[in-house]
């Protein structure tokens, strides 16, 4: 019994609302914790309503202990329920890295398959406010650099919902990272959710191709309106699993690849991608591969400098040109 | 760059009990605190202090009965809402607010902001966005001092909310076993976020929790008299000099803001913010003060014109300094 009617836009917070409450009504065995996830509505409202609904049992406040409540929600979901746990900033995985790393990650494989770790790990991030180092951070490709882990980043209302329900329904621990500056914004929610794991053309293009995810895909699709060449753009929707027959269909048409993410460019996402890319396309590619990320630097507090080291729709519209005019 | 090391005082007695507190001095240090809390929620809500802010208002007295209790050389590591305790222990007034609106003269080039002041020259090491991240990196401060024959004491502040956080439980084990010269001032404002405290945890004092788990002296005092505070911290001071180990003391207080600038604080019952503004540390301090014949109210009512005054220049001085050049963003992320 989702909420909203699927044909009325709503926004993405109340998409990942309604996705989570979908889970609780359909799974008596869902859970969702977190801090301040269930009176509080959450920090940013995105829980609001969910513990009045389904009670206080099944949406659990918890202190502010993320190694105890994050690796208690690993051990429930080896045990029979399905957590889905939030980490309120991304920032804080810091805080509790090895429940997810070493133990939901890690624990199917090491037991033959005999353990089974149905769960999500929900957490958010989006740089652009002056959060400040420590609230800022994108850190999906650290996710995705331990096997074991789906990394799940929606960058669409429906999406922002439909992976959630398949996130939860998935036998596999996912970390699935909601941005904070598609909050407020509105899409319409899909009849027919397209699985999770298959990236989707945003916006179909012939000259060149980018690869993203997350609030880039906004920023990317903007983008390619605004720039001259005619530019096709990829949202992977998923880091783990990676759908890179999608992006070597475009790029081998295109023979131009750009990736862009907002995490910070070195050792990020889009190195993979560009490797990928690299070795199964060296004939196919028309120029060399470029990516744009945020430069590697911790992301400073006060406005100006967070604009200038976040991709810019301008920064990809100008590399998009270049990448046609080289070739 | 840190202070050079004070000489040792190996034979440092306990204060007396009956050592007058430094009540004038406490009075200016919470007027200039609430000053500068009161302006910056109002810059805020206009817009023109970005990012987030969680102010310390009627809080005041903890930041100025610790910071009283301290030499400067002595170090602190603070939290989210640590705009007082800093200002207590002398940063700079102007690179504190310059800080706040991400101006190049700010202490962190405006690459901090409110959550990230630090100097470390006056001992202050930082405030912080992770909850409970502050705590074990006092130990460490505690731990040099010791190493380092320095004398030295370091003060942790955290909310009741950090205590649920595994780092304070390994902190405090560890200053214990290594008996550090360290500090745990929990201030106890009943709130974390949108939550009682006191649904998190059976055990609702902290001191109590300190003391039973972990051996550790502790203390619960009036935070909302600085006085109290600052006796408390002298003791606990003392005794960390002494080589006694780790203490941890615990403030009762009430923020009367918001978690951060903004929030609605539905969660609070009706009445209890008014009950504890009844208790405001400055009329506290205020009334004491004159009861004692150590000041009238015409002083400090100029005592706390001057302070909105000093908060007044800073503001201005904040508003037209420079926002950092482009080449700033990538400066300081390795050293040479
Ligand atoms: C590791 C971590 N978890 C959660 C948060 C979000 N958060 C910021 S402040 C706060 C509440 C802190 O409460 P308390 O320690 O009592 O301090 P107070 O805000 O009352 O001063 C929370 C949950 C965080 N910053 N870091």
């Amino acid at each position: 019994m989702s909420s909203a009617p699927e044909t009325v836009p709503t926004r993405y917070m109340h998409a990942i609302n309604a996705g989570m409450a979908d889970v609780l009504e359909r799974d008596p065995t869902a859970v969702v914790m977190g801090i301040d996830v269930a009176a509080g509505g959450g920090i940013f409202t995105v829980t609001k309503g969910l513990s009045e609904r389904f009670g206080a049992d099944r949406v659990i406040d918890t202190p502010i202990s993320e190694m105890g409540y994050v690796g208690a929600a690993v051990g429930a979901a080896m045990t029979g329920l399905r957590p889905i746990v939030e980490i309120m900033f991304m920032d804080f995985l810091g805080v509790c890295l090895d429940p997810i790393m070493n133990q939901a990650a890690k624990l199917r494989y090491m037991t033959a398959g005999a353990l089974e770790i149905p769960i999500v790990f929900r957490t958010q991030t989006g740089a652009g406010k002056s959060a400040g180092a420590q609230h800022s951070q994108s850190l999906e490709a650290m996710v995705a650099h331990v096997p074991g882990l789906k990394v799940v980043m929606p960058g669409t209302v429906t999406d922002a919902k439909d992976l959630l329900i398949q996130a939860a329904a998935d036998p596999n621990p996912v970390v699935y990272v909601e941005n904070r500056r598609l909050y407020s914004m509105k899409g319409a929610l899909d009849e027919d959710p397209r699985p999770l794991g298959q990236a989707r053309v945003a916006v179909p293009g012939d000259d060149v191709t980018v690869v993203t995810w997350g609030q880039m895909v906004r920023e990317c699709m903007a983008a390619a309106e605004a720039s001259s060449a005619s530019i096709e753009v990829i949202d992977l929707r998923s880091l783990v699993p990676l759908d890179m027959d999608t992006v070597l269909a475009s790029a081998a048409r295109t023979g131009r690849l750009l990736v862009v993410h907002e995490a910070v460019q070195d050792f990020g996402a889009g190195a993979e991608i560009a490797a990928r890319a690299g070795q199964e396309l060296f004939d196919l590619l028309r120029v060399p591969i470029r990516r744009i990320g945020t430069p590697s630097v911790p992301m400073p507090f006060t406005p100006t400098l967070e604009q200038l080291l976040m991709p810019q729709r301008d920064q990809i519209v100008r590399a998009a040109d270049e990448m046609v005019a080289e070739g | 760059m840190t202070p050079a090391p004070p000489e040792a005082q190996p034979d440092a007695r306990p204060t007396p009990p009956n050592q007058a507190p430094p009540l004038r001095e406490l009075h200016a240090t919470v007027a200039l605190v609430r000053a500068f809390e009161l302006a910056v929620a109002a810059l805020y809500r206009d817009g023109e202090v970005p990012g987030f802010v969680h102010t310390s208002l009627g809080q005041e007295a903890v930041a100025a009965g610790v910071a009283a209790a301290l030499r400067p050389d002595d170090y602190l590591a603070t939290t989210h809402r640590g705009h007082g305790h800093v200002l207590a222990k002398g940063a700079d007034v102007d690179a504190m607010m310059a800080e706040l609106f991400g101006k190049v003269t700010g202490l962190g080039r405006g690459k901090g902001g409110s959550m990230h002041i630090a100097d470390p020259a006056l001992g202050i090491l930082g405030a912080n966005a992770i909850v409970g991240a502050g705590i074990p990196l006092i130990v460490g401060a505690a731990l040099s001092s010791k190493q380092l024959g320095q004398d030295r004491v370091a003060v942790a502040f955290f909310g009741e909310g950090a205590v649920n956080q595994g780092s304070f439980h390994e902190a405090v084990n560890l200053a214990a076993i290594w008996n550090l010269p360290a500090i745990f001032l929990c201030e106890n404002n009943l709130y974390a976020e949108f939550t009682d405290s006191s649904t998190m945890t059976r055990i609702g004092s902290v001191a109590e929790r300190a003391i039973g788990g972990y051996g550790v002296h502790a203390a619960t005092v009036d935070g909302n008299d600085a006085a109290a505070v600052h006796a408390a911290t002298v003791d606990a001071a003392d005794r960390c000099r002494r080589g006694e180990g780790p203490v941890l003391i615990e403030a009762m207080t009430y923020r009367w803001h918001g978690h951060y600038e903004g929030d609605g604080q539905t969660y609070k019952p009706d009445n209890e913010a008014s009950r504890w503004r009844e208790r405001d540390p400055l009329t506290v301090l205020r009334a004491r003060i004159v009861a004692e014949g150590l000041g009238s109210d015409d002083e400090l009512d100029a005592v706390e014109r001057v302070a909105d005054e000093r908060i007044e220049r800073a503001v201005t001085a904040a508003r037209a300094a420079e926002l950092p050049a482009g080449e700033e963003a990538y400066e300081h992320v390795f050293g040479a």
